[in-house]
């Protein structure tokens, strides 16, 4: 598999950035950069990660499975988290959810058939006091009411 | 810039150079006495900063609120192994929004802190562990550590004195129970983010098996004052063994909600009148939860009380993380319960049965009842399944779970009657706000 040179400056990077024989620790880091790029965690990616770290693809894939940002299906090129924990729920933030899968006409985890937008129900994402909060890729937004989610979207739209 | 305006009844110590220009920046953390702690500590030998940090009664601002000079006092210094410091910033308790502020107004100020342990503790090499979705904070910290070395303030033979840092981010990638401390640790080593059983605790065995310091960031981030004016004068901003201010973040239904800064001991109806500007609508207080979802709830009746760890310990609650979260008169709160346990069911991580199977089945309960199909029996049910939880896990996920779950229940068993019998939920407008 090859990456890009900032991907693999940032690899080159995180190698360094551990005490020797624990390059392991470089594992989680550069699953998420390399999904980043590629858009998931492929098999092909979980072969070149383990063959870089020296691990079993097995050890690798049971790290996969536990981090809830990592995914072995590609996001939609904008991913939407909208947070209905429990500051969010005070503030509208489940009817935003539900506001969102109705604009988007997808569901929780699902991507709009042309690809361009994935919806999650997130877990809190530390914007309590500038509720409710949605996380497109890795932007913050705060205090959305359904309009501001519909401007938007549109925005994202006519940006593509 | 800041995401809410400032009250006038804050006491800003960590979070006076929020909203200068670039305050993210080395030249204004220079030009504001950035990096003067430093210069002390590099003249202090390590049990002199030990005890200042003593002195400073800093209680550990991740929730559990434990002693942070006695902490640091428990890492041997005579071991062979190296030494790291580990900062928590997987920030992720539900009602809390402090460390992403400190850390994108003031990375060197927590920095800063950061070194200070490690000349403490004898350390040369520190890790902050950001959650991913932080991936913004995770630039602005990187930015900070290329100035920070640029200058001398990191790396080999800083500032002369002959004592090395090095200073790396590491990000998560999804996981409350990798704020856990020895998840995270885990997690640092690149593995699933499950709990290691304790004694041995992280200041023995932690980062690589070896000796680490481990703290939140408002814990480092209070370091630098600490060490600039004395453990004595931060103490004294505080109460007796609650030293210093702390970041509240006021949420849920309140005028100005906001993370505010205000010394220890500050009073829970004034935050919510005078700081968090009232609730809107002229709506009567119903409740509050003190210090993030893990925390029991407080009734309005309970809530005149000081924000201090023994306080709300005193009140069968806890300060926890600072996430206040402030509930009006029409709000559910088997709904706010079921949310919360809900959120627990998801980021359990499965590794003890009793966590694992009780959220789960707590969830389920829950759900149940807020959808009008509970029976009377259930409320007792959904009490002795979290009394079941308690204790018995290899970390406070259990706990922090069950806790609320058994508060709830106790202190608004009125509201899971009225649930009863097929009943709609009597107040359906909880999750307000945005119109449907």
């Amino acid at each position: 598999m090859t990456f890009s040179p900032e991907l693999e400056a940032r690899f080159e990077k995180l190698l360094q950035s551990y005490p020797a024989g624990r390059q392991r620790s470089a594992l989680i880091p550069m699953l998420l950069f390399a999904q980043d790029e590629i858009g998931a965690v492929t098999p092909e990616l979980v072969e070149e990660v383990s063959r870089r770290l020296n691990l079993k693809s097995l050890e690798v894939d049971e790290v996969v499975t536990y981090y809830s940002m990592l995914r072995k299906k590609p996001a939609g090129k904008y991913h939407i988290q909208i947070c209905t924990n429990i500051s969010c729920l005070l503030t509208g933030g489940q009817n935003l959810f539900e506001h969102a899968c109705r604009k988007l006409g997808i569901g929780n985890k699902e991507v709009t058939p042309d690809g361009l937008f994935s919806l999650e129900e997130a877990e809190c994402l530390g914007a309590c006091s500038w509720a409710p909060a949605i996380e497109v890729n890795y932007d913050y937004h705060h205090k959305i009411t359904p309009e501001a989610f519909d401007r938007l979207i549109d925005s994202l739209r006519k940006l593509d | 810039m800041p995401y809410n305006e400032p009250s006038p009844l804050e006491v800003k110590v960590l979070t006076r150079r929020f909203g200068l220009a670039d305050s993210a920046s080395i030249e204004t953390y220079l030009a504001t006495g950035g990096y003067e702690a430093l210069r002390k500590a590099l003249g202090m030998t390590p049990e002199q900063i030990i005890e200042e940090v003593k002195l400073s009664n800093l209680r550990g601002r991740g929730g559990a609120g434990f002693p942070a000079g006695m902490k640091w006092s428990f890492v041997p210094r005579n071991s062979p192994k190296p030494k790291y410091v580990v900062v928590n910033a997987d920030e992720g308790e539900p009602g809390t929004c402090k460390d992403r502020l400190l850390m994108e107004h003031d990375p060197h100020q927590l920095i800063e802190g950061i070194l200070i342990a490690g000349l403490a503790v004898g350390a040369h090499t520190g890790y902050i562990y950001v959650r991913g979705e932080f991936r913004y904070v995770i630039e602005i910290l990187d930015r900070a550590i290329d100035q920070a070395r640029q200058r001398g303030y990191l790396g080999k033979n800083i500032l002369a004195s002959g004592f090395d840092f090095e200073l790396y981010t590491h990000t998560g990638a999804g996981s409350y129970e990798c704020g856990e401390e020895s998840a995270l640790l885990e997690s640092l080593e690149g593995k699933r983010g499950v709990p290691r059983i304790r004694p041995p605790f992280p200041a023995v065995a932690g980062a690589f098996q070896c000796p680490t310091v481990l703290n939140n960031v408002e814990t480092f981030s209070a370091v630098p004052a600490i060490i600039r004016d004395g453990g004595t004068a931060f103490a004294a901003l505080g109460i007796p063994r609650n030293g210093g201010t702390r970041l509240f973040c006021l949420s849920g239904h309140l005028n100005k909600p906001g993370v505010y800064e205000l010394p220890m001991g500050f009073n829970l109806l004034r935050m919510i009148h005078e700081v968090g500007g009232g609730i809107p609508g002229g709506k009567k207080l119903k409740a509050v939860i003190p210090g993030g979802s893990s925390c029991p709830v407080l009734k309005a009746e309970e809530c005149d009380i000081a924000m201090d760890f023994d306080s709300l310990a005193r009140a069968k609650s806890m300060l926890g993380s600072g996430g206040v979260v402030v509930m009006d008169e029409d709000t559910c709160m088997v709904q706010a319960a079921m949310r919360i346990m809900k959120f627990y069911a998801h980021e359990s991580c499965g590794w003890c049965t009793p966590c694992r199977e009780g959220t789960i089945w707590l969830k389920k309960l829950l759900g149940r009842f807020h959808a009008g199909e509970g029976s009377r029996g259930d409320i007792d049910l959904i009490g002795d399944v979290a009394k079941n939880m308690l204790g018995r896990t290899f970390c406070p996920l259990g706990d922090a779970a069950a806790m609320p779950t058994i508060a709830f229940v106790e202190k608004f068993r009125d509201e899971f009657e009225a649930h009863l019998e097929g009943r709609p939920c009597p107040y359906e407008n909880t999750h307000r706000g945005a119109p449907a």
